[in-house]
Formats: structure tokens, sequence, C-alpha cells
């Protein structure tokens, strides 16, 4: 049985690897954007909106929020065609991913609307503030305060997520591993380097966001 | 005789030195206040006495013997000798009065369950809540909470007991009921060691009282001589602003 | 679309079909159980000796630091492949379903220590002080102080993560763990038309799901006002 490990065979790959991680950070970004105007408007709906409006944008967050990202991705994949909507690979996976996003941001931004005490918006007004400037110095900096950190954590774990896009062949951080698997037959050392690409790349990120957020919002953040 | 003794006492927090060459003696039922501004160290001088803060350097002495801090048998030791009540309580949110009282002597020290809650019924009758004994802290007054957690520390007969700002989170009518628990253990002969800003109880109960500032002991002597007649400027000015409200 | 799944639908949920998914949908419940019970328990131990002071348990906890955040950090999809060749390599003879528990086990262990450590955190630090003089030990403290008031606060996200987990488990098809996702590739590899396949297997995970996490929010308000007890 042979179980050394020859990481030497693997390090020539990694600028390949690092592409792959490249593409990750792009998908995650990308479902989050998408996510996040999606999570607008159903917030919105859900806090303002029509009760009909209300049934339809909870029936979606329900859904997408008690199944499997995966599972999603698989009928858009392979379901959606028969209706005559073909996507490749990188499509399905985002469009997925942004629906999935969608659900999840719906349901922490309107979180962040409910803890708007309508006594603040009342203080605001009553010192003399315009409606503009009560949303702009009052409401928006304690959103934010409230939201930045739930935002960051579920941004982090969309980045985590995107390796699911491999198994729709999709060339990312993980698509790249099994492709250099197949090539190397060193899985132990290709998947160990894969996951602390990862690592490094969450790290980053984690770091990044949690400085953001002290920074900017006064955030209660931590970095480990 | 001297019950409790700190000799050239220093203790910091990180880097920040907060008590420095602290001196200090109380006798056999002697009732000691240190009294000072806000951030002077009184309080942090209790957590080293208990060994929640480590010192750096000095002695603390009790009964003559010499505690050693980075000895948990030492720590143990004068922590079942020397009690504390705190300002904020501290009592256990998830146990009723009763058990607050218990736990300790039952769970810590072994004694039989029927004993030592015959005794906590008594005590709690003393302190005047003897029908709150299935009351839950936040169901209680601040007041009642602290007369509680001045029965929990009496349910493990300490020999020293160590009181920190025990009035200073309550509200002004509930003050007294507190400080006339404290009155009553004093004319039992009870050693202790008194952190308050209620003046003219210190100067009612004390035998000795110690005005700290900075970190530093600036003058020690009888009450009337600390209120009447301070010797050291500092003191003087302290004292004057007080006296002046 | 429709016409296709009407058409078929008679044949898929045949019997074989419909007792298929039905075991596949335990082993997928299985799975999430499984992890968050071991989690649960490997989790609050980590939580427990991180929070320790002595320095005895030093190493302990530095090697707890990075073990929850080096599984929090990487994708279940990753860990579960490298839990697959490892156990390949090591030539244990496990099946992909005690693989698969190996890794939610990791996984989930390292998820919930993060919880419990808040949920300890939330315990007011008075509480260690009083507990701390009235000669506690560290243990005594969490046993008879810190837990009783703690598990209120870190019930309700350990059981929001259980059902979110059940969801995460659908990855262990990739390893050829015969759960809900994995059959519904068997099942459309059969010739059955994806929407019906994966629009079921969508209801069924929903099925599941749902009703957990009703009842997790149901916990959570019930959990959430009073104090003591």
């Amino acid at each position: 049985m042979d179980i050394t490990l020859q990481f030497g065979q693997i390090t020539p790959h990694l600028p390949y690897l690092l592409g792959g991680a490249w593409l990750s950070l792009q998908i995650a970004f990308l479902a989050f954007c998408g996510g996040m105007m999606l999570g607008l408007l159903g917030a919105t709906a859900l806090s303002f909106g029509p009760r009909w409006l209300r049934a339809l944008v909870g029936a979606y967050v329900g859904f997408f929020m008690n199944t499997p990202q995966l599972v999603q991705i698989y009928f858009i994949f392979f379901a959606l065609p028969d209706a005559g909507l073909l996507m490749e690979p990188y499509e399905a996976v985002l469009l997925g991913m942004t629906l999935n996003a969608g659900a999840y941001l719906t349901e922490i931004q309107r979180a962040g609307f409910t803890s708007i005490h309508r006594t603040e918006l009342e203080a605001a007004q009553t010192i003399g503030f315009s409606l503009m400037q009560s949303v702009r110095y009052v409401i928006l900096p304690h959103i934010m305060k409230v939201l930045f950190p739930p935002l960051s954590n579920h941004y982090i774990l969309m980045t985590l997520g995107t390796s699911m896009a491999a198994i729709f062949g999709v060339e990312e951080l993980t698509g790249r591993a099994l492709n250099l698997n197949s090539q190397t037959f060193r899985s132990i050392e290709v998947f160990s380097i894969t996951a602390g690409l990862y690592i490094v790349i969450t790290f980053i990120a984690t770091t990044l966001l949690a400085l953001v957020g002290r920074g900017f919002f006064r955030a209660r953040m931590r970095i480990l | 005789m001297r019950h409790l003794d700190i000799v050239d006492l220093r203790a910091d927090y990180g880097s920040h030195t907060v008590l420095e060459r602290i001196n200090l003696e109380v006798g056999k039922g002697e009732i000691v206040s240190l009294i000072g501004p806000s951030g002077s160290g009184k309080s942090t001088l209790l957590r080293v006495i208990l060994g929640l803060l480590p010192p750096i350097a000095g002695e603390v002495r009790i009964g003559g013997q010499t505690i050693d801090y980075r000895n948990k048998r030492d720590v143990k030791a004068i922590r079942s000798r020397v009690a504390v009540v705190f300002q904020q309580y501290n009592l256990f949110q998830n146990m009723d009065v009763l058990r607050n009282v218990t736990i300790a002597p039952v769970k810590v020290k072994g004694r039989p369950r029927a004993e030592v809650e015959e005794e906590a019924k008594l005590l709690l009758t003393r302190v005047g809540l003897g029908d709150k004994l299935k009351s839950y802290p936040d169901q209680l007054s601040g007041g009642q909470q602290q007369r509680v957690a001045i029965a929990r520390a009496l349910a493990l007969k300490p020999e020293i007991l160590l009181l920190d700002e025990v009035t200073s989170a309550l509200d002004p009518e509930l003050v007294n009921e507190v400080l006339d628990t404290i009155r009553d253990l004093a004319t039992e002969g009870m050693t202790m060691l008194i952190v308050s800003h209620e003046m003219a109880f210190v100067r009612e109960v004390s035998s000795k009282v110690v005005f700290m500032a900075a970190g530093h002991v600036v003058e020690t002597g009888p009450p009337k001589q600390i209120f009447d007649n301070p010797q050291m400027a500092r003191t003087q000015d302290f004292v004057g602003k007080i006296l002046r409200h | 679309m429709l016409e296709r799944i009407i058409e078929e639908a008679p044949a898929f949920f045949g019997y074989y079909n419909v007792v298929f998914l039905l075991e596949a949908l335990l082993a997928t419940f299985l799975l999430s159980v499984i992890g968050c019970l071991v989690g649960f328990l490997a989790g609050f131990a980590m939580a427990a000796v991180r929070r320790s002071g002595g320095r005895a348990l030093a190493p302990a906890r530095w090697l707890i630091l990075a073990y929850v955040e080096v599984f929090r950090r990487i994708p279940f999809l990753v860990t579960l492949l490298l839990c697959f060749f490892l156990f390949e390599v090591l030539k244990l003879g496990l099946t992909t379903f005690q693989v698969a528990v190996v890794a939610v086990c990791l996984i989930a262990s390292a998820y919930i220590a993060e919880i419990v450590r808040g949920g300890l955190d939330s315990v007011h630090h008075n509480q260690w002080d009083a507990a701390a003089t009235l000669n506690f030990t560290y243990w005594e403290t969490l046993r008879w102080v810190v837990v009783p008031q703690a598990w209120r606060v870190i019930l309700p996200p350990v059981f929001s993560f259980f059902v979110l987990f059940i969801k995460d488990t659908a990855l262990a098809s990739q390893i050829g763990v015969v759960e809900l996702t994995y059959a519904g590739k068997v099942l459309n590899n059969k010739g059955f038309s994806a929407a019906l396949v994966f629009g079921s297997i969508l209801i069924l995970y929903f099925a599941l799901s749902w009703p957990l996490a009703r009842a997790g929010s149901w916990m959570e308000k019930k959990l959430a006002p009073s104090r003591h007890r």
C-alpha cells in the first residue's frame, strides 16, 4: 500500500487551480449581487406589499430555503430544456445560485427591515430631519450595522457553495481539481491543496468583510 | 490580632498597573471601608484578594498565612474563608433563591442537603426573605436580590466578608434594607472589608477607613480622622467634594 | 413538458419506485440526524474545552480552533471527496454511506462547536465570577450554572443548522451514497422525465424540511422570553 504523499507533482498545476479559484469568486460575486437584488425586492414586498404578493414571495422563499440548491440546479439543468429553456452549465449554476441566494437574502433583509423601530424614524423627524435625511443618516446606518454581519456570513457560505458548479462540469476550483485528479491520480494531494485554497480564499474574504464592517458600519464582527 | 494583611500588593490589567504598593491591615472583627473616586482600584483590590485577578507582586496573608495565588489549593482555601458580595449581586439566574444559597455548601463542601437547607432558611428569614425561597432572581427587586447574595455568602460560614459596592446598583429606597442587614452582621463581630459610596454608613460602621486614589492607598485612619480632619491634600479634596453634596 | 409528466406519472409512482424513494429519503434524514447528534456531542465538548482556562489544555484549545476554522472554510463537496479518496487509499472497506457519515460528522462538529461557543459566551461574565468565588471548578460551573442558562440560546440555532444540513447532504450523492438526490439521478437515468423526477425529489425534500423548519421557529419563540428554569 502506497500512501506517501507527493505534493511536488501537483505544485506545477497551482496556477491552473488558481484560475479556477478566480472563476469561483466570480460566480459567488455575481450570484450574490443577483441574490441581493431579488432579496431587496422580496423583502420590500414582504414588508409593504399587498397580501397576494406577500403570499407569492413567501412561497418562493419557503420553497428555495427548504430544498437543496443542488437539486434546484438539477431541475434547471435537466428539466427546463423540456420546456424549451436550454442553458449552459455555467448559466444554469448561476441562475440556480442566484434564485437560492435571493430566498435567503430576502429572509435576512426582511429581518433587517423589522429591526427598525418607528420611534427611531419619529425621533429623526422631531429633530428636524427630512424623510431623505432620516433615511440617509438614521435608517441606512442602522440597517447596515444590523445587516452587514449576516450578509457577509451568507457571502462566505455562497463562496463555499460555488463548488457544486463542478458537478455540472463548470471548471471552477473544484471542477479543475476533479480534472487534475483524473490526470494525476494524486487524489489526496489534489483535494487537500484545493481545500487549502478554499481556506485561504474564505479567510481573506472574512477578514476583508470584517474590516469593512467594523470600519464603515460599526458592526460587531470577529475575524477568528 | 491581624486577620487580613495586605503587604506591598501590585496588580496589572495587561500592561496597565491598576494597584501599586497597597498596604492594609484588617483586625479580627474589624470593619474596614475602602473609599475613593471610581477607578481608584477599590473593587480591583477585592478581586485580587479573591484570586480573580492574580497579583504581580506583594503578599496577601490571612490569619498570618501567606496565600500563593499560583497554587490552586491556596486559592481554594482563601475562597472558602473569604466570601464576597458583588455590586451586581451575580445570583445564578437558573436557580431559585434557596438553591442559590445552598448549592455551594452542598455541592462544593459536600455537607448534607437537609442540614444546609435548614440553615439557609434561617439565614434568608434573617435577611427578610423567608417567604421567597422558591422565587427566581428575575422575580425579585434589586434589594431583595442583594440580600439573597448576602445570605449566599454567609451560608459558607466565612471568616471574612468582602462587600463590593453592594448598594450602588440599587434604587435609593432599597438601599436601607441592605444596609440594615450589614449593620446586623457588624454587631455580630464579622470581619468585613467594605467598598462603598455611602459615606454616612461608612462613618457609622467602620473602625478604619482607607482612602484610595489611582491605584494607591493615600490615607488610612479612623473615620473621624478621614472625614473631619484628613491629613493628605488628596483626601481633603475628595472628602470636601463629597460632604458638600 | 406537462403532457410527458402526466403520461409517465403512473409508471413513475409504481410500488418499487415509491419504496426506493422513501428509503432514499430515510438515508437523507439519517445522514443529517447522525451528523448533528455526533456533531452536538463533539461540538459541545470542543466548545467547553475551548472556553477553559488551564495551561494544560492550551494545545487542545489551539487544535480545536484550527479544526473549527478549517472545516468551516472547506466546501462540503471537497470534504466529502477528501474523505472518499482518503478511505479509498486506507482500504478500510467502508461503504460510501459510512464515508459520508464521517464527512458529515466532521463538518457538523465544526459548525456546532461554533454555535455552542456563542451560547456559552452569552452567559454573563458575573456568573463565572460568582461561581469562582464559591469555589466551583470550571466543569462544575459549566454544569450547574452556565449550561443551564445557555441551552436555550444554543438549541434553536443548532436545530436550524440541522434543518439546513438536511439539504446539504444532497452532495453525498456525488460519492455514490444512495440518498434522495442520488435516487433522483438513478430514476432520471432510467428514462423518466427530469421534470417529473427532480420535481418529486424537490417536493420530498420540502416535505421533510419545511415541518422541521416550522418546528424550529416555534421552538425559538417558545424558548426566547423568560430567563429562568
